[in-house]
Parts: C-alpha cells; sequence; structure tokens
C-alpha cells in the first residue's frame, strides 16, 4: 500500500449507502455476464447487520506503478484471510503482476520490485481466476480504500469489460473517525500543534504492534488486518454490527 | 509465487529456540505461523480449554497462571507459553492473559510436534522440566570434559604481534621489546602469514653471522612456517611442536593468524591442573609463597570451567586445593610453634566441609582440642595457631568469617566434651535463632590432625538429629527464610508476588536455600554426608520423597551451581572481583528458562518441606 496524500474521490456506481452491499450483490450476481464476476457476486455478502465477529474478512493490499489507477497499474497483490480471533498469515497469497503500464523508477525505490522481476511477471489476467475467489463472500481490509478498490475496479474493467466492487473495511478512515472529526483550530494551528498522524506505521503503534517493514504487498496486508484486530478490541466490540464500519 | 512472510521470519530468526534451528526449518515455521491480537487485560488461553498451537509472544507481554490463580511467569518479546499444555495432552495447563497489548503468533500443533520430535535442540529448550532429558544432555556435557578435549583457542590470551614483510630486523627486534614477545609474526601485503622470527632467530641468523640490523626480516625468518588452526586441541599442538622441534606455533583460523603459542604456555596450561596446584601448595615454605599460588588457583579454576567439568568436580578440586592450603599452613604453624601441647583436630565447615567450595569463599573454621585441653596452660600455644592459619588463608584470598566462626575466636576453640555439649544442646533445645547461627556445624570435615573427632561429631549427630521433630522443624523454618524467585522477564528479576528486581544473588536465592534444603532431609535420616550430591543420593535411597523428586533436586541444584560457577569464572576471566550477583542480561534465554524451572523444582521441594516437618 502506498498513501501519500489524498487522491481525488472515485465516482463509479456505487451502493447509494453502505448498508445494502448484500443487495447490490444478488443484483450484480443477476446482471453480471462473465463468469468470474458472476461467481464472484453469487457467493453473495453478508447483511449490515451481521456482527463483525462473524464476518469472514481479506486484508488486501496493492503495490502500484503510481497514484492514480488511470495511468498506473498493479506490480503485486498481497492478500490475507482473517476473522476476529485469527489471521490466517499460513494462507496468505502473494502474486508478483506485469503491469500495462512503465514501471517507474520512482515506485521501484518504494516497493523494491524491480523491472526485471516484473519482466517474468504475468498479466492481472492470468491471475483473476485465482484472485477472485478468494475475495468471494469476504469483507476487504485495506488501509487507504481509494488504491485497492480503484485499481481493481480499473484493471477488472479493462480485462473483463465490467466492473466489480465490493465492501471493503478502511483502517486508515477507521483511525481518521478518531482524528480527523474536526480540522485544527486556530489556536492548534499558532502553537505548531500537528495533526496525528493515521499512516498504517503510526496507526499501529497506538495499539502497541510492532514496526514492519512496509510497501511490502504480504505485509502490508497483515498489518492492516492486525491493525483492525486491535481497532476492535479497543474502540468497537465483536458485536459492532459490519454495517457501521464498512464502506 | 512462492510467498515471502519476511517480518515473522525476520522475527524468528532473533529468538530462541528458532534462530539455532536449520534454514529451511526456520523457513517452514514463518510459513505455518497465524497471528491474534488481544488488548490488555483480556484472555489469551483458559484452563482446560483445547490446545492447538504453540504461542510465542511478537509484542507486548503475557502473563501465566497456575490452577490456584498464583503467577506463574511473565513473558515478554520473545517469550514463549503453552508447550506444556501441548506436550501433555493439547489442553491448557496455565492459563495465560495478555500484561499489554499483546500480538501472539500461533504456531500449530502439527508444526510443534514435528519440530520437538526432530530438532534435539528444540526439544531440550521446550522441556527442561523432564528429568529423563535433563539427563541424557547433561551425560553429553560430561563426555566433552575430557581433560584432552582443550582447544587451542583457550591458550590465547592475545592478538598476535605482527610486522610487514618489507619491514628489517632492527624495526623487528624493537617491536618485540616494546611489546614484550618473544616471537614476531610476518604478514605479506594481503595479511596472509608468510613467516615467523623468533628471538634465536634474531640471535642465530642475524648476530652471530654478523649481519647488519637493516638485514630484512624475510631473510631471516623461518617462511611459511607450521600452524595450527585454533579449534585443534592442545595436544595436537604439543605433538605438532615436538615433530617439528618447534618452541613457538602460529594459530591461524580461516587462513588469518589469530595468535602465537609458545611451549611455556603450554606448560602453564599443564599447571593449572588442580592436582599440579595442590602438589606445588606442599612445596610453599612461607605465607608469601603459598600466596604467589593464588592466580594458579584461579585458572585450575576457569580451565574447569572451561571445560565444562560439573558443579562437582569443580567444588570439590577447589575444596581440595582449600584443605591442602588449611593443611600445609598447620603444618607450617606447628614448625614455627613447636609441637602441640594436647593433640587437636582442625575442621573445616561450611562449603569446604561439603565439597562445594568455590573462589569466592570465606573461611569457616574450629579447632577441636584434647579433652585434657586445660586453657590456663594450653590455649595460648592453639590461639596462635589458629591466628597463624587463618592470617595464612586471608592473604590466600580466602576472607575472614564475617559471622566470626572461626578457630580464632574462643568459643570455637573447645575440647570435643565441649562440642559434644554444643551439639546436644542445639539438637535437644532448638530455637530457630540459635539454630541459625549454627547450621554451618552440621558440614564439618576434619582437615587435620585427630581428624577421628570430627566423625565422632557427625556420628553424634546423625544419631540424635532424627529423633528430635522439634530440632528438623527449626532447621526447615530457617531454611525458608530464604526462597527463589519465580523467574525472569525482560531484564529483570522477577519475585513470586510478580514484583521486579534488577539483579539476583544467586547464592542467598539459590544455593544456599537448596543447601538448606538437602541438609534438613539428610539430617532427617541419619545421613553422616557433607557433600549436597552424597546427601541426596541417601535421600534417594531412604525413600522419603516423592518418586523422581530427588533427582529433579540433583539436576535442579546442577543448573542453579552451574550458573553461579560459569559467573564467578567470568568475573575472573575479566579481571574483575567476582561476586554472586548475576544480572538477568548476562543470561541467555535458555539459561533463564533452565534456571526457571530449577527455581521451580527448589521452590516446590520448599512447600514439600515445610510440610513434612511441620515447620
Amino acid at each position: 500500500m502506498l498513501y501519500l496524500g489524498p487522491t481525488k474521490q472515485e465516482d463509479s456506481p456505487r451502493p447509494a449507502t453502505s448498508t445494502d452491499w448484500q443487495r447490490y450483490y444478488q443484483q450484480q450476481a443477476a446482471s453480471v455476464t462473465h463468469p468470474l464476476l458472476q461467481q464472484f457476486y453469487s457467493a453473495g455478502m453478508v447483511a449490515a447487520t451481521t456482527p463483525i465477529d462473524e464476518v469472514p474478512l481479506v486484508a488486501i493490499d496493492f503495490e502500484t506503478t503510481g497514484l492514480s489507477a488511470d495511468n498506473n497499474g498493479i506490480v503485486s497483490i498481497g492478500l490475507v484471510p482473517f476473522n476476529l480471533h485469527c489471521i490466517f498469515s499460513s494462507k496468505a497469497q502473494q502474486w508478483l503482476l506485469k503491469p500495462r503500464f512503465q514501471l517507474s523508477d520512482n515506485s521501484v525505490t518504494v516497493h523494491r520490485i524491480t523491472h526485471s522481476e516484473v519482466k517474468k511477471a504475468p498479466d492481472l489476467n492470468a491471475v483473476l481466476p485465482e484472485l477472485l475467489p478468494l475475495l468471494a463472500g469476504k469483507v476487504a481490509v485495506v488501509h487507504y480504500r481509494q488504491i485497492e478498490r480503484n485499481f481493481l475496479s480499473a484493471s477488472v474493467k479493462v480485462r473483463l469489460g465490467e466492473n466489480i466492487l465490493f465492501p471493503v473495511i478502511d483502517t486508515l478512515e477507521l483511525e481518521a473517525r478518531l482524528y480527523r472529526t474536526k480540522p485544527l483550530s486556530w489556536w492548534d494551528k499558532v502553537r505548531k500543534r500537528q495533526q496525528v498522524s493515521i499512516r498504517l506505521d503510526a496507526s499501529r503503534s497506538r495499539y502497541n504492534l510492532p514496526p514492519y517493514r512496509p510497501h511490502h504487498a504480504v505485509t502490508d496486508a497483515l498489518a492492516s488486518a492486525e491493525l483492525l484486530q486491535a481497532q476492535i478490541c479497543h474502540r468497537f466490540s465483536p458485536q459492532t454490527p459490519v454495517g457501521e464500519l464498512w464502506c | 509465487m512462492e510467498i515471502e512472510q519476511i517480518e515473522i521470519l525476520e522475527f524468528l530468526k532473533r529468538h530462541s529456540p528458532f534462530q539455532e534451528l536449520p534454514a529451511e526449518q526456520v523457513q517452514q515455521v514463518a510459513l505455518s505461523i497465524d497471528i491474534g491480537y488481544f488488548k490488555a487485560g483480556s484472555d489469551i488461553l483458559r484452563y482446560n480449554e483445547p490446545l492447538h498451537a504453540l504461542h510465542l509472544v511478537r509484542s507486548g507481554a503475557v502473563e501465566t497462571f497456575r490452577r490456584n490463580g498464583d503467577l506463574y511467569n511473565r513473558l515478554s518479546e520473545g517469550g514463549i507459553f503453552a508447550e506444556q499444555g501441548l506436550l501433555r495432552g493439547g489442553k491448557v495447563r496455565f492459563p495465560a492473559s495478555a500484561l499489554e497489548d499483546t500480538l501472539i503468533y500461533f504456531i500449530p500443533d502439527e508444526v510443534f510436534q514435528q519440530l520437538f520430535d526432530e530438532n534435539e535442540f528444540f526439544a531440550d529448550y521446550m522441556q527442561v522440566g523432564d528429568s529423563e532429558r535433563r539427563k541424557t544432555s547433561k551425560a553429553s556435557t560430561q563426555a566433552r570434559a575430557d581433560l584432552l578435549g582443550a582447544t587451542v583457542s583457550t591458550l590465547l590470551s592475545r592478538d598476535p604481534v605482527t610486522i610487514g614483510s618489507d619491514a628489517n630486523v632492527w624495526q623487528a627486534a624493537q617491536l618485540m621489546t616494546e611489546q614484550k614477545v618473544s616471537s614476531l609474526l610476518i604478514l605479506d601485503q594481503d595479511q596472509h602469514l608468510t613467516g615467523i622470527i623468533t628471538d634465536k632467530d634474531i640471535r642465530a641468523r642475524l648476530v652471530a653471522p654478523g649481519l647488519k640490523s637493516e638485514t630484512p626480516v624475510a631473510d631471516i625468518m623461518s617462511a611459511n612456517p607450521v600452524t595450527i588452526e585454533q579449534q585443534q586441541y592442545i595436544f595436537e599442538a604439543m605433538m605438532l611442536m615436538l615433530r617439528h622441534n618447534l618452541h613457538h606455533l602460529p594459530v591461524v583460523k580461516r587462513q588469518r593468524a589469530v595468535g602465537v603459542i609458545a611451549i611455556s604456555d603450554i606448560i602453564r596450561f599443564e599447571s593449572q591442573n588442580s592436582l599440579y596446584v595442590v602438589s606445588r601448595i606442599f612445596r610453599q615454605h612461607t605465607v608469601a609463597d603459598l600466596q604467589t599460588l593464588v592466580p594458579d588457583v584461579h585458572a585450575c579454576f576457569i580451565r574447569m570451567v572451561n571445560e565444562d567439568a560439573n558443579s562437582q568436580m569443580i567444588g570439590s578440586a577447589m575444596a581440595a586445593i582449600g584443605r591442602s592450603f588449611k593443611q600445609r599452613l598447620l603444618e607450617l604453624a606447628e614448625a614455627e610453634l613447636g609441637p602441640p601441647p594436647v593433640p587437636y583436630c582442625f575442621l573445616a565447615l561450611g562449603s569446604m566441609a561439603r565439597d562445594e567450595q568455590l573462589v569466592l569463599t570465606d573461611q569457616d573454621n574450629a579447632l577441636v582440642l584434647d579433652n585434657r585441653y586445660d586453657p590456663a596452660q594450653h590455649d595460648n600455644y592453639f590461639q596462635q595457631l589458629a591466628r597463624f592459619v587463618s592470617d595464612g588463608l586471608a592473604a590466600c584470598g580466602y576472607t575472614y568469617c564475617t559471622g566470626n566462626v572461626m578457630a580464632t575466636n574462643k568459643e570455637w576453640r573447645q575440647p570435643l566434651k565441649v562440642w559434644q555439649q554444643y551439639f546436644q544442646s542445639w539438637i535437644e533445645k532448638p530455637t530457630a535463632e540459635r539454630l541459625l547461627q549454627s547450621s554451618i556445624f552440621f558440614d564439618i570435615d576434619g582437615v587435620w590432625g585427630h581428624t577421628q573427632w570430627a566423625e565422632q561429631l557427625q556420628k553424634l549427630v546423625s544419631k540424635l538429629a532424627r529423633t528430635k521433630p522439634l530440632f528438623l522443624a527449626s532447621m526447615t523454618r530457617n531454611a525458608l527464610n530464604r526462597t527463589p524467585p519465580l523467574g525472569f522477564f525482560k531484564d529483570f528479576v522477577m519475585e513470586q508476588d510478580g514484583k521486579q528486581n534488577n539483579s539476583l544473588n544467586i547464592k542467598r536465592r539459590g544455593t544456599a536455600p537448596f543447601v538448606d534444603l538437602i541438609r534438613v532431609h539428610a539430617l532427617a535420616i541419619g545421613s553422616t554426608e557433607s557433600n549436597s550430591f552424597s546427601r541426596l543420593q541417601d535421600i534417594t535411597a531412604a525413600g522419603v520423597l516423592p518418586k523422581g523428586r530427588a533427582e529433579d533436586l540433583r539436576d535442579a541444584f546442577e543448573v542453579i551451581a552451574l550458573t553461579r560457577i560459569r559467573h564467578q569464572a567470568a568475573a575472573l576471566r575479566q579481571g574483575i572481583e567476582p561476586d554472586n550477583n548475576v544480572l538477568p542480561e548476562q543470561l541467555s534465554e535458555f539459561e533463564r528458562k533452565h534456571l526457571k524451572e530449577a527455581f521451580q523444582v527448589l521452590s516446590n521441594a520448599q512447600k514439600f518441606m515445610k510440610f513434612h516437618f511441620k515447620a
């Protein structure tokens, strides 16, 4: 995951409110034509009232060639299934991909995946039959949702001709609810007070989680999974309806 | 693609017992791990619930508890728990809860069992409580204690003194003088060893033929010298030097010179043998001469530790040396003062009597005099004798007894009949306060003169003590004054009540209460032994402890005693005064775990003793 500041909000078609993902999946299952997407939506989605304790989750993280999904591609995907009790890092998956856009030198320094490694990697197309079933029926967990949601949506649209959209729990947004409720007052600014950082590592350290090496897809996915477990422990409860967490 | 769990793998590589595993095995463990987060105060494991994984603390802190709710252990990053449950039926035995916000790595049962079966180190680490396994690991240590097993590296005390091959002999001689060495290694530009020159080479190859001192060292050196690898045995070095008639042998490690050993190093090494030290004690003629042997005594102690001797071997060797000092001092005293007016027996008390002496020890001694002793006539002699020995021992590193248990004290310089009354009174009219001072007299050994009196006193004690429950109860109460800590947490010593201290007095909290405990049991069965291990054998034979308990006590005592011995040897090696204060950061995770188990055995044995002797 790479978060360097806010990017513009995507405005693809999505459910009117964040509570009816279950109905959205049912509708999509009936209307999409590509068999992979049909399969994906047919797996269904839990109701918004389901306690988070009972929801199957999957943490995902993408490393990309840049920030904007319009002219950048995915270089690697890391994925870790989990629930509130256990993070199944033993079932984690990671793929290196060959993006359809140039790998910039800048991004190479960020995620340390080199041109030659990428050259040998498959296109996302070859990975989708493996990837989508692992996401199906689960609620995705990410830190800063724009990257994963926009990039997967854009990439799938190009390759399968149809859009993919799914609920995500954004651990960054959960932190923002606590630390971004109001902008800094003039008094704070006078005192040169800084906003509390809600980046992945800073957020983790507030819950006594260890520092991890960033920008390694599966490690970042693991880091978000651990962060969500910690956030639920401290600020929500196992009975919190998933509808209060996802978007 | 092949998944990489970088963070998990790197973490495992920093912690025992995983860092000791072969690379593929750590990798396999890293890929098998699942993870869970626990908020401070929340339960991690509940008693008797099914258990499926070994728990490893990734961050935070965890407390485990006994069934009755007593704190069992406190663990920080890298700490392991739930292994007992996995090894005994797959149910939680020690409930656990998070002391801080904690991240736990779960290592699946199958992976744990596989490592346990396949990797001896891992199994040892997990199962230090199992006496069978501890015995086998101790047997393998003893095999290594072969006196021929010392390697060349143990002889190296300084870095080699070297010079470039372009230097001349004058420069070489200056360097040798400055560094006070009799040989010099010659290195080429790549720092490879190309030759050696010695004092003798300068004499025979430069001065005698009349060459100038500006002659290059390369002209007179012995080129391509015979070398030895640092991990080869000392006897191999001896063989090489004999075969090639060498007085200096360069020592190499991966083709780099790391030192030189001279014949004198080997002679000195042999002289650290305890037998050799003892024989030399008897050849000294003054206290000042005896004093010069102190460095040899320390070297002998360090050498035995290096050679993995067990605590019994070390304790009895050091006691033999101490006894020899006493005997020689008494010989010298009698030579000076004349023959004694009445017969006497010089007693060693405490650790020397138990054959459990170390280098840091005070002199506990006493005099038993013939019943014909008349203070007015004879005491002047014995007072001087006691003073001579006591001062001599102090000069040789055996400090004066702070409790004044020495023959110089009139109370402990008495005829046999008085000593018999002392013992009768202690045993028949015991109070904990009186016995606190006198427990040291229940470890006695006659070192000089009429030593049969020491045996008579021992027999008296063994006959009386076993039939006096009040005496045994008082001794027990005293033995329970000092208790072991619970274990370690981060760099602290953790007490039974969870309090934390910076250091551990390994004698006061470990060996001493252990010795006290073993002594009470030995007195209760009428054993006449003084050594704790010999007493334990008698205790085992008497069958007074639950089955297997005496063996556990022996192994646990050994663990604690060796920790103390190694701590003191390390101080001597660094040239500092040895003490009994062990700092947790000086202990490896492995040692801490072993020590914790040993403390546990001691603590349980103390509880048993309290109940058994109705203290």
